[in-house]
């Protein structure tokens, strides 16, 4: 079964990717994770990405475009990448997410993937 | 507001609960219909007894009324409920509430250990039936989805009434297996597992003291085993020396760095004595051995010394005999500090690899015996997946610090 694990990150977590101190636990937490899913051979796919900052927002309302940049400003946590993995079921999903460095001050949320009909013939 | 009424209801709910409901589900056959019918009468208890007073049984009260409740049902529905038992409630009715209510708990704990209810339900099942313990609040020490674990619980308990398990003690020539079965249950709540290898995670958190309740409970109720003391030994031992585990700073301590000042010496030779009662039953079996291996590792406190190649020798038995993935990577830790790394590196890599390599002690004892083997590049990449496997932030803190000192 394939759930998707969505990492969401506080700003504080976001800020020790690049702090001079901070930034080598913060990376070398992620690293081992990374790897132990690897190592499992349980990812499917998946990646970090790039800090919240990065981002553009794109909204058509009444057929105008609404374009900015960056996080919301009033997010709390922000998403800070996603693996979608194949395990037995929940339980194993759940122990994943559980692992996972954002987990200690963010949340990891843990979707099923949807699994869509094949078109009828 | 009528405080200590509104306290006494909802102590009667944590002392009483599950000797009531065990006392109910007995007689009735239905886990599910009791707890509704007990949790009625908690709720009748907490609106009338702040206005009416306490009565002066509390239990009897509360028996009473979930009986009339589950009365009720039953008339609603009598065609699909034995008469016999129907009549049972009937006479109850009619004599004044007994209070004398035997204690049925041990019964139902053999049925939510039954055989044929699912391995992975029959703890939850256990600390929601017996102990009264929220399916929400299980969920998370278990760590599995709330919804989930409730589907399951309804799902073992309708089985149980459809499949009318016996709510019996078993027949001795049974009991030894079907023991092992509520032991196994128990020993899975309190996360034992994984303990003997040192910043091994713990699955299961925060059940310990349910754990050690319900194990002691079937000691009371089961006086002659001597597995369950076996366990109770092996739990008090371990809750013995958890002041030495974590240091002022937060920091994990390694059993073998442990200043065994901080151990509890007398929960130590009382367990000790629990286990010497224990073996004079002469019926062999795992806890007992489990045990003794940790018997084994407070003699430290005694004599100062860790007498690793008895504890080898009593891992060669618990292996031969009873293997368990954690006694097995134990067993390896032990041969790595009697000077046999070699053969406990030999012993993990016989391992079968599918259901090790998510296993974060297996991954942390190899990165032990490679490192002790000087092959530290191999251990690196050993402990850096052990890291990766870990949950708890203070093991992740020591593991990092553990590789700090290989590499």
């Amino acid at each position: 079964m394939q759930f998707m694990l969505i990492f969401s990150e506080t700003a504080d977590d976001v800020a020790k990717r690049e702090h001079p101190e901070q930034s080598q636990a913060y990376w070398g937490a992620w690293n081992a994770y990374v790897g132990a899913m690897a190592q499992s051979g349980i990812v499917v796919s998946g990646n970090g990405l790039q800090s919240p900052h990065t981002g553009t927002h794109v909204q058509l309302r009444d057929g105008k475009r609404i374009i900015h940049d960056g996080p919301y400003a009033d997010t709390k946590e922000m998403l800070g990448g996603y693996f979608i993995i194949e395990v037995p079921g929940l339980d194993e999903a759940l122990e994943w997410a559980a692992r996972s460095p954002n987990a200690t001050t963010g949340t990891t949320e843990v979707r099923p993937v949807l699994v869509m009909a094949p078109p009828a013939n | 507001m009528h405080d200590s009424a509104r306290q006494t209801a909802e102590v009667a709910a944590r002392d009483s609960f599950g000797r009531l409901s065990s006392w109910l589900a007995w007689q009735w056959r239905d886990i599910a219909a009791a707890e509704d019918a007990l949790a009625d009468a908690l709720l009748k208890a907490l609106q009338e007894w702040p206005e009416k007073g306490i009565p002066d049984s509390p239990d009897a009260w509360l028996l009473a009324v979930a009986k009339r409740q589950l009365l009720q049902w039953a008339r609603h529905d009598r065609v699909r409920y034995d008469p016999a038992i129907t009549v049972l409630f009937d006479d109850d009715e009619a004599a004044p509430a007994a209070p004398d209510i035997p204690d049925t708990r041990l019964k139902l704990l053999f049925v939510c250990a039954h055989p044929a209810i699912d391995k992975s339900i029959r703890t939850p099942l256990m600390l929601q039936t017996v102990l009264g313990l929220d399916a929400k609040d299980i969920a998370a020490a278990m760590l599995v989805s709330p919804t989930a674990l409730a589907q399951r619980l309804v799902r073992a308990k309708q089985k149980i009434k459809d499949t009318g398990l016996r709510f019996e003690e078993p027949e001795a020539r049974d009991l030894p297996e079907r023991l092992h079965c509520v032991l196994e249950a128990i020993y899975a709540a309190s996360g034992l597992e994984r303990e003997s290898v040192e910043g091994a995670e713990h699955k299961t958190r925060e059940l310990q003291g349910e754990a050690l309740f319900l194990c002691q409970l079937v000691c009371q109720l089961l006086p002659d085993s001597a597995e369950a003391m076996g366990l109770l030994a092996l739990m008090a031992l371990r809750n013995a020396r958890q002041a030495a585990q974590w240091n002022a700073d937060g920091r994990f301590v390694p059993l073998s760095q442990q200043d065994t000042a901080l151990w509890d010496k007398v929960a130590i030779k009382r367990a000790d004595q629990v286990l010497w009662e224990a073996a004079k039953l002469r019926q062999h079996g795992p806890f007992q051995l489990e045990a003794a291996i940790q018997s084994a590792h407070c003699h430290r406190l005694f004599f100062g010394f860790t007498p690793w190649k008895g504890i080898v020798a009593l891992y060669d038995q618990l292996n031969t005999h009873y293997p368990t993935l954690g006694s097995q990577v134990a067993e390896a830790v032990a041969l790595m500090h009697d000077g046999q790394a070699p053969l406990g590196l030999q012993k993990l890599d016989a391992m079968d690899a599918k259901s090790t390599r998510g296993f974060q002690p297996w991954w942390l004892t190899r990165a032990y015996l490679l490192a002790a083997l000087d092959r530290n590049g191999e251990a690196l990449g050993a402990i850096e997946v052990a890291i990766g496997l870990t949950e708890s932030p203070k093991l992740k803190l020591h593991l990092l610090r553990v590789k700090a000192d290989i590499g």
